[in-house]
C-alpha cells in the first residue's frame, strides 16, 4: 500500500536536516548523496559561503555552507555533520548540514505555502512550511539558494 | 533503401573528396595545362556524384554532373583552362561544402540549388566566355547574352524566335533523347511566346506546362522550372519534350491557350547511341532531373514543404588509424590482467608491489595511447588556408604567396576544432594589414610577392604554430598614439613603456573596438578575441615585429587538455599544482635580495630582472613572513618570467585536469582541480593569469 502512496503525485519526499534548532527539509528527488564530512580543500577568492572543493569519487563538487548564506554563526563540524549533494540542472554542489534527521513524506495538504517578501533576502530561500504532526519543517528553495531556479 | 546509416560514412569521404578538389584546383591554378590535375578534379567529381546519388542527394548530383561534363570537355582540349573557369569551378567546391554542411546539420541537402553556377557551366559547355555571362544572375540577362551569337547565324531573324535551337544538352539530356528516338518517340523543342498583355505570367506559363505534361515528357525547360514559377523570364521560354504525338497536335493545344503569342515547334534529332555505361546511375538522374527542375511548379512546392527536417543530425566521427586503436585494445586487455592479478593477490607485499608496478606501466602507456588517438595533424586546419590566401589575394589585388610546413604535426582534437578561427584571423591580418600593396613592396625594394609563412612544429610539451608574413610589420609609434589618443595608456606609461609593450597593447580589447582602425595599420581588430580563445586553450600568444620587415604571431599550445605533468607545490597546508611547463628552475632565494623596482619585489637573477610574486598573499593564506630565504618557482608565459613564491616542493607528478564545475568558474589564478593519490583535491594554479 505504501509503495502505491509514494507514486501518488501528491505525494512528495523530504530530507529533514537541522541548522541548529530549526528543521529544514530539501526535496529528494535532487538529492543525489549525503556524505560524512571529507577533507575540503579551500578554493581562493571564492565567495565566503563556497567552503571549497571535494572529491566525490572522481568529481570535483564545490561545497557551499547554508549558515554563512542564511548568516547564521558559522558550521561546527561534529560527528553529525553531512554534506548532502544536490544536483540542479546537471551541475551538482553540497550543502553543508549540522544534522541529517529523517526523510519524511508530507501531502499536499500538509504542505502551506508561502508568498515570499520580496524585501527580505532570506524569505526567498523558503518556499513553503511543512507540517507533521505537531512539527513544523520549513522547505527550502534550494534552486535560490545555489543560485539557480529550481 | 534507408541509406541514413551510411551518412556519416558519407559526410566523412565527401570531407576528403573536397579537399582533394581544393587542392587539385589549387595547383591548377599555378601550373594551368597539367592534365593529371584535369583527370583528378574529373574523378572527384565523378565520385561525389555517384556518391551524392547512392545517398539520395538529387542537388548535388545535378551540380557535380554539370562539373563532369565540364571537365570532361577540359579533359578532351575542347575548353581551355581560364581564371574564369577556375572561378567558376571553386564556386562549385564552395556550393557542394554548403551542401556537406547543410547535411551534417539537417541530415538533409537543403533548398537551394545553386542554379547560376548550373547555368554558368552549362555556358561554359556551349563554348561561351563565362566572364562574359559572370553577372548573368538572372535568366533574362542571359537571354542577351546569347543574342550576340545568334545574330551570327544565318536564319538569324528565325533563331532568335526559336531560342530552343541555342540551348545545348548535357550528357544523360543527350542521352534521354537518343534514347527516345531509338523508342521512336518524337523529341520537340518548343519556344512559346507568351503576349506582353499577360498580366501573371507565371501562372500561365503552369497552364502550358500543365498542357504539355499531357501531351508528353518534359525532359529541359529554359529558364528552369524554378526560375519560371518566380517570373524570371522575359515573354518566352523553350521547352523540350518526348512525346509520341505530331507537332501539329502542339501547335494546336498551345495556341488554344489564351495569351499566348506565338509557338514554335521543331523536331529534334540528335546523332549518336545511348551510352550504356554506367547506364543505370544515368537513368536515376533522369528521374531526378525531372523531379528538380521540371516538375509542375505547384508540384515542387509541395515537394518542398513536406521536407520536414526528420533525418537524424550527423554525429561528429572521427577516423582513426587502426594501429593506434589495437593498441588501445591491447593495453585495456592487459588491463584486465593486471585486475584479475590484484584480485588474487593475497597480502604478499611482494606480489602486490609487482602488480602496481605493471598496472603503473599499463596507465602511463593506455595514456599515451588515448592521447594518440586524440590526436590528428594540424593538417587538417591548415589546408584551408591556401583557398584563402588565393582569395584573398585577389581580392585585394595583391601577389600573395603561401608557405606552410609542419602540417603533419599532431594536435589534441579540440584543441584543432577550436584553433580555426583564430588562425583566419591571423592570416587575413598578415594579408590585409601587414601585407603592403605590390608597389609599396617595389618602392621599398622587396619583391612583389608577398609572403605569408605558416608553421607548426613540436617544441616539448607545446606545439607551436606561427603565422608571420615579410610585409611592413608594426608601427610603434603609430600603434602608442591610437593608444594615447582613446585613453587606454597615459602619456606617463607611454614613455615607460618599451616597444614590446606597445605592440602587445593590440591584444587589448579597447583596441579592436576602434573603428578608424586603419591608422594603426589595422593590426588590433579582433586580436583580443584570437587571446581570448588560445588562453582557453590553455596556451598563450606572442607577437614580434620589425618595422619594414614584418611581422610574426607565435601561438603555443599545449599538446593536450587532459593530462599534464605538474610540480606539486606547498603553501602552508595546502598543495597547488604548477604545470610543469610553464617552470623554467627552481631557485632559492635569500630575502635580503629582493629588490624594489616601482614599489614591486623584483630578485635580479644572473642578470635578467624577475618580479616576485607572493603567492601565499594573493591566494589568501594568512601568516607571519619570518623566513630569511625562499624557494622561488620560476615560470614564463611566452617572454615574460616571474617568480612564484612558494613554501615547499613536493615533487613531479602527471595529473588530470578536472574543472572546478559551473559555481565556480569566475575564479580567476586556478586553471581547474585535480585528484591526488590520496583522494584529497589539489588546485591548479592558472599562470596566464597571475604572470
Amino acid at each position: 500500500m505504501e509503495t502505491k502512496q509514494m507514486k501518488n503525485e501528491d505525494i512528495k519526499q523530504f530530507i529533514v536536516v537541522k541548522f541548529g534548532h530549526e528543521q529544514y527539509g530539501i526535496n529528494i528527488q535532487i538529492v543525489q548523496n549525503i556524505v560524512r564530512m571529507p577533507n575540503i580543500t579551500r578554493v581562493p577568492n571564492a565567495p565566503a559561503y563556497i567552503k571549497g572543493v571535494i572529491n566525490l569519487r572522481g568529481e570535483i563538487i564545490p561545497v557551499m555552507s547554508v549558515r554563512v548564506k542564511f548568516e547564521l554563526e558559522e558550521d561546527q563540524f561534529t560527528h553529525a555533520t553531512r554534506i548532502i549533494i544536490v544536483k540542479v540542472d546537471g551541475n551538482a554542489i553540497g550543502l553543508i548540514v549540522d544534522e541529517v534527521l529523517e526523510v519524511i513524506q508530507l501531502s499536499e495538504a500538509q504542505i502551506e505555502k508561502i508568498v515570499s517578501d520580496a524585501d527580505d533576502e532570506k524569505s526567498k530561500y523558503v518556499y513553503a512550511v511543512g507540517k507533521v504532526g505537531e512539527e513544523l519543517v520549513t522547505l527550502l528553495n534550494v534552486g535560490s539558494i545555489i543560485g539557480v531556479e529550481e | 533503401m534507408d541509406v541514413s546509416q551510411y551518412l556519416e560514412i558519407f559526410i566523412e569521404e565527401a570531407k576528403e573528396h573536397l579537399q582533394n578538389l581544393n587542392e587539385a584546383l589549387l595547383e591548377m591554378e599555378k601550373s594551368d595545362d597539367n592534365k593529371d590535375l584535369v583527370n583528378e578534379i574529373f574523378r572527384v567529381a565523378h565520385t561525389l556524384k555517384g556518391m551524392a546519388a547512392t545517398m539520395g542527394f538529387k542537388k548535388m548530383t545535378v551540380l557535380t554532373h554539370d562539373m563532369e561534363n565540364v571537365l570532361s570537355e577540359i579533359r578532351n582540349g575542347k575548353i581551355n583552362i581560364s581564371a574564369e573557369l577556375l572561378d567558376v569551378l571553386f564556386q562549385c567546391l564552395d556550393a557542394l561544402e554548403q551542401y556537406i554542411d547543410q547535411i551534417i546539420e539537417t541530415g538533409t541537402e537543403g533548398d537551394k540549388t545553386n542554379q547560376p553556377i548550373i547555368d554558368r557551366l552549362n555556358l561554359i559547355l556551349e563554348g561561351k566566355d563565362a566572364k562574359a555571362s559572370q553577372e548573368d544572375e538572372k535568366p533574362s540577362e542571359s537571354e542577351n547574352s546569347q543574342e550576340p551569337q545568334a545574330e551570327a547565324l544565318k536564319d538569324d531573324q528565325e533563331t532568335i524566335k526559336r531560342k530552343h535551337k541555342m540551348l545545348s544538352f548535357n550528357e544523360f539530356e543527350k542521352n534521354a533523347i537518343l534514347k527516345a528516338q531509338e523508342e521512336s518517340y518524337n523529341v520537340y523543342g518548343i519556344t512559346i511566346v507568351i503576349s506582353e498583355s499577360c498580366v501573371l505570367k507565371s501562372a500561365r506559363a503552369f497552364i502550358i506546362f500543365r498542357t504539355l505534361e499531357g501531351l508528353g515528357q518534359i525532359i529541359k525547360s529554359h529558364p528552369s522550372v524554378q526560375d519560371i514559377e518566380d517570373e524570371k523570364f522575359d515573354l518566352d521560354f523553350s521547352v523540350f519534350l518526348i512525346s509520341s504525338e505530331s507537332q501539329d497536335k502542339f501547335l494546336k493545344e498551345l495556341n488554344s491557350i489564351a495569351e499566348v503569342e506565338e509557338v514554335y515547334v521543331d523536331e529534334i534529332h540528335l546523332e549518336g547511341t545511348v551510352q550504356n555505361f554506367e547506364a543505370k546511375e544515368h537513368k536515376a538522374q533522369e528521374g531526378e532531373q525531372e523531379e528538380d527542375q521540371d516538375v509542375k511548379p505547384s508540384k515542387e512546392k509541395a515537394d518542398n514543404k513536406g521536407q520536414a527536417p526528420t533525418k537524424p543530425k550527423a554525429n561528429r566521427t572521427v577516423r582513426v588509424d587502426i594501429e593506434r586503436l589495437d593498441n588501445l585494445m591491447n593495453l585495456v586487455s592487459e588491463l584486465i590482467i593486471v585486475k584479475n592479478g590484484l584480485e588474487t593477490v593475497e597480502n604478499n607485499n611482494q606480489n602486490m608491489n609487482e602488480q602496481i608496478e605493471y598496472l603503473e606501466r599499463i596507465t602511463t602507456n593506455l595514456h599515451d595511447a588515448v592521447m594518440k588517438v586524440r590526436m590528428v595533424p594540424v593538417e587538417r586546419v591548415f589546408n584551408r588556408f591556401p583557398r584563402l590566401v588565393r582569395d584573398l589575394a585577389r581580392k585585394l589585388n595583391k601577389n600573395l604567396e603561401l608557405h606552410m610546413s609542419g602540417e603533419e604535426t599532431e594536435l589534441d582534437r579540440t584543441v584543432i576544432d577550436e584553433i580555426g578561427d583564430p588562425l583566419v584571423h591571423l592570416i587575413r591580418n598578415a594579408c590585409d594589414h601587414g601585407q603592403e600593396m605590390p608597389a609599396e613592396r617595389k618602392n621599398s625594394g622587396k619583391s612583389e610577392i608577398g609572403n605569408v609563412y605558416l608553421d607548426a612544429y613540436q617544441d616539448g610539451n607545446n606545439v607551436v604554430i606561427e603565422v608571420a608574413d615579410d610585409g611592413n610589420g608594426i608601427d610603434v609609434e603609430k600603434v602608442k598614439a591610437k593608444a594615447l589618443n582613446n585613453g587606454t595608456i597615459t602619456r606617463d606609461q607611454a614613455d615607460a613603456m618599451s616597444d614590446q609593450d606597445i605592440v602587445e597593447l593590440l591584444f587589448k580589447p579597447s583596441f579592436s573596438t576602434a573603428d578608424q582602425i586603419s591608422d594603426v595599420s589595422g593590426r588590433g581588430v579582433g586580436l583580443d578575441v584570437v587571446k581570448t580563445k588560445i588562453e582557453a586553450l590553455g596556451g598563450d600568444i606572442e607577437v614580434k615585429t620589425k618595422l619594414g620587415k614584418g611581422s610574426k604571431f607565435i601561438i603555443r599550445l599545449p599538446l593536450t587538455l587532459a593530462i599534464i605533468q605538474a610540480l606539486m607545490v606547498r603553501l602552508e597546508d595546502e598543495k597547488y599544482a604548477i604545470p610543469l611547463n610553464t617552470i623554467q628552475n627552481i631557485e632559492d632565494v635569500k630575502v635580503s635580495d629582493i629588490k624594489y623596482i616601482q614599489n614591486q619585489e623584483v630578485i635580479n637573477l644572473r642578470g635578467h630582472v624577475i618580479p616576485i610574486i607572493r603567492l601565499d598573499g594573493l591566494l589568501g593564506i594568512e601568516r607571519e613572513r619570518t623566513e630569511e630565504s625562499m624557494t622561488v618557482v620560476i615560470v614564463n608565459k611566452g617572454d615574460k618570467q616571474a617568480g612564484f613564491v612558494v613554501d615547499g616542493l613536493i615533487g613531479q607528478q602527471e595529473i588530470v585536469i578536472k574543472t572546478l564545475g559551473k559555481y565556480l568558474t569566475n575564479i580567476k589564478l586556478i586553471a581547474g582541480a585535480t585528484i591526488l593519490g590520496d583522494g584529497e583535491v589539489a588546485l591548479i594554479l592558472d599562470v596566464n593569469s597571475l604572470v
